[in-house]
C-alpha cells in the first residue's frame, strides 16, 4: 500500500481552479518531484496535503486513512511536513528555537537537534542567531531542519532552490542527500530546477494548469518530455502517463 | 528631595500600572487583541478574591490562589467562546465583542454586588498603611514595593515561560506565524486558549493589587483600562519590559502633575500619554513625508 494517496484532489483560490482532479500515489522512501510552470498549482497542492490550505474536492489518504479536514498540525503529529516556499522561519526566535518549537510539537524519532547538525553542519555555529538574520541557503537549511525535529513519513519540500546563490543550492542539497540516504522517508519536491529535479528524484511529475500532466519513473523521462509536458506543447493529447 | 519622592512614589505606582497592563500586552502581543474588557475583568477578579476572603475568612493573597485556577479557565472559556469567534471575522470584531462583554461584566457586577465601594485594604492589616521613613521624610509603603516586587516578578516570569518554556516558545510561533506554527505541529487555538488564561491570571493578580491599594466599584474597570491602556502605549505594544517602563513613565507623569494642581494627576499622564503618542505619529510622519519627498523629486 502507498503511504500517501491523493486521489482526485481540487483546490481553489476564491473562483481560481488552482489544483484540479489531480492523483499521485508515493511509496515509502520514494522522491516524487512535481515540476511545472509557476502557476501551475505545485504549491497549492503541497499546501492542501499539508492542510494549511482547504481541499475542494477529492481525497488524501495516509497509510489509507482518509485525512479530510484534518487540520495542519494532526497531520504533522501523522506524519506528514511542510517546508513551505519562502522557508516562513520563526524570524525573531535563533535557529535552535525554530528546531526546538517543531521538536516539541512533533513526532518522536531519530531526527533530534544532533542529527539534524550532523546532517546540516553550517547550522551548527548558528544555532544561537535570530533567524530573520541568515542568508537565504542557512534559512533553507533551518527550514528543512524544522521539518525533520517533526520526524516526517512524509517530507514536502516547495521551491527548495527559489533564492539561493548555486552555492548555497549545493549545500542544502548535499545536505539533504543525508536524509535521502536513510531511505524511509518519503519526498515530495517541488522544485524550478528540472536538472537537480532529475538527479534526485525517483517519480516526476509534471503539473501544466492544475493538472498533472506527466508522470512516470524518472529513469524513464527524457528531459525533452519533460519539458513538452511543463510548457504544453503536446495539448490535446490528454495526460501523459510514462 | 521632594521631587525625588514624586518621582520614587511615581515609580511604585508605574508598578501597578505594569501589572494591570502585563496582561492587556500579553494578550496584545500574541493575538493582536485589543481586550476592551480587561478593565472590567480585574474588577471582577477583585470581586471573586473579595468573596472567597470574606466567604472562607482567608487571607487575600491565599483568595488569590484560590482565584487563579478560576480565572485561568475562565481565560480558556474565554478565548473559545468569544475571541476565536471574533478573529475569525476580522481585526474590528474582537474590540467590538470585547467591549460588549465589558459592558454585561460591569453591569453584571453591579447587579451582583450593588454600587457600593469596596476594597481589600481592611483585610491585608497593616499592610495597607505600613511603610519604612528614609532620609529626607521619604515614606515608602511597604504594599507599594510588594506591587513593585510581584511585578517584576510577574514580567520575569512571563519572560522565562517565553523563552525557556516548549509552551512559551509555541506561544512565540503563533505569534509571529500561527499557520506555519500549525505546520510544525502546534494547535494553534490550544496555544490561544493558554495563552488568554495565562493572560487573565496576570489579570487576577493585577485585580487582587487594585482591590488591596483603593477602592473600587462594578464601574471602576474602564478607568483602570485606560491606564493600562496608556502604560501599553507609552511603553511599546506587545513588549513586556516596555510595559513596566511605560507604567513607570504613567505613574512618574501623574504623580509630578499633582504637584502642580489637584487635577494634574490624570492630565499629567494623559499629556506623557499624548507626548509619547505625537512622538510616536512624527517619527512616523517623517518616514511618509520623505517617501513622497523622494517620489516628487524622482518626478522631477
Amino acid at each position: 500500500m502507498s503511504l500517501l494517496a491523493v486521489e482526485n484532489l481540487s483546490a481553489r483560490h476564491g473562483l481560481l481552479q488552482a489544483v484540479s482532479g489531480v492523483s499521485f500515489t508515493a511509496a515509502e522512501g520514494e522522491i516524487l518531484a512535481l515540476v511545472g510552470a509557476n502557476g501551475a498549482g505545485k504549491t497549492t497542492l503541497l499546501r492542501t496535503i499539508a492542510g494549511s490550505h482547504r481541499a475542494a474536492g477529492g481525497r488524501i489518504s495516509f497509510e489509507g486513512a482518509d485525512l479530510g479536514t484534518m487540520r495542519a498540525h494532526r497531520r504533522v503529529q501523522l506524519g506528514i511536513a511542510l517546508v513551505p516556499e519562502g522557508r516562513r522561519l520563526f524570524g525573531a526566535m535563533t535557529v535552535e528555537e525554530n528546531l526546538k518549537v517543531a521538536g516539541a510539537n512533533g513526532r518522536r524519532g531519530r531526527w533530534t537537534i544532533e542529527t539534524v547538525l550532523d546532517a546540516f553542519a553550517l547550522l551548527k555555529p548558528l544555532l544561537r542567531r535570530r533567524c530573520g538574520e541568515l542568508s537565504g541557503g542557512q534559512q533553507q537549511a533551518t527550514a528543512i531542519g524544522r521539518a525533520l525535529m517533526t520526524n516526517p513519513r512524509v517530507l514536502l519540500l516547495d521551491e527548495v532552490s527559489l533564492g539561493l546563490s548555486p552555492v548555497a543550492v549545493r549545500t542544502v542539497y548535499d545536505s539533504l542527500q543525508t536524509v535521502i540516504a536513510q531511505g524511509d522517508t518519503t519526498i515530495v519536491l517541488v522544485e524550478q530546477d528540472l536538472s537537480r529535479a532529475l538527479r534526485i528524484a525517483t517519480r516526476v511529475a509534471c503539473m501544466l494548469e492544475g493538472r498533472i500532466v506527466l508522470e512516470g519513473k524518472a529513469a524513464d523521462l527524457t528531459r525533452e518530455r519533460i519539458t513538452e509536458a511543463y510548457f504544453g506543447l503536446r495539448r490535446g493529447e490528454g495526460g501523459m502517463r510514462a | 528631595m521632594m521631587f525625588f519622592d514624586q518621582i520614587l512614589q511615581g515609580i511604585f505606582l508605574g508598578a501597578y500600572y505594569a501589572l494591570i497592563a502585563c496582561g492587556l500586552s500579553f494578550l496584545f502581543g500574541v493575538m493582536r487583541i485589543i481586550n476592551l474588557a480587561h478593565g472590567s475583568i480585574a474588577v471582577l477578579s477583585a470581586f471573586l478574591v473579595l468573596s472567597l476572603a470574606e466567604h472562607f475568612g482567608i487571607s487575600p493573597f491565599f483568595a488569590l490562589l484560590l482565584a487563579v485556577p478560576v480565572m485561568a479557565a475562565a481565560g480558556f472559556v474565554l478565548q473559545r467562546t468569544i475571541l476565536e469567534r471574533s478573529l475569525r471575522s476580522g481585526p474590528l470584531t474582537p474590540l467590538l465583542s470585547t467591549f460588549g462583554l465589558a459592558v454585561v461584566l460591569d453591569n453584571s457586577m453591579f447587579q451582583s454586588f450593588g454600587a457600593n465601594t469596596r476594597s481589600l485594604a481592611p483585610n491585608i492589616g497593616d499592610l495597607s498603611f505600613a511603610g519604612w521613613s528614609g532620609p529626607g521624610g521619604i515614606e515608602v509603603g511597604q504594599l507599594a514595593v510588594l506591587t513593585l516586587v510581584v511585578a517584576v516578578a510577574l514580567l520575569s516570569g512571563l519572560q522565562a515561560l517565553l523563552t525557556y518554556t516548549p509552551l512559551g516558545r509555541a506561544i512565540r510561533a503563533c505569534a509571529e506565524d500561527p499557520e506555519t506554527a500549525e505546520l510544525v505541529g502546534i494547535d494553534a487555538r490550544h496555544v490561544y486558549a493558554a495563552a488568554t488564561a495565562i493572560a487573565l491570571v496576570t489579570v487576577a493578580i493585577a485585580g487582587t493589587f487594585l482591590a488591596m491599594r483603593s477602592t473600587f466599584d462594578p464601574y471602576t474597570g474602564p478607568t483602570q483600562l485606560i491606564f493600562a491602556f496608556e502604560a501599553i502605549v507609552i511603553g511599546g505594544t506587545g513588549s513586556l519590559w516596555g510595559t513596566l517602563i511605560g507604567g513607570i513613565v504613567l505613574g512618574v507623569a501623574q504623580n509630578l502633575g499633582s504637584q502642580v494642581s489637584p487635577q494634574g494627576f490624570l492630565i499629567g499622564g494623559h499629556l506623557a500619554f499624548l507626548l509619547v503618542l505625537a512622538a510616536r505619529f512624527a517619527f512616523a510622519g517623517r518616514d511618509w513625508r520623505g517617501w513622497f519627498g523622494v517620489r516628487s523629486r524622482a518626478v522631477a
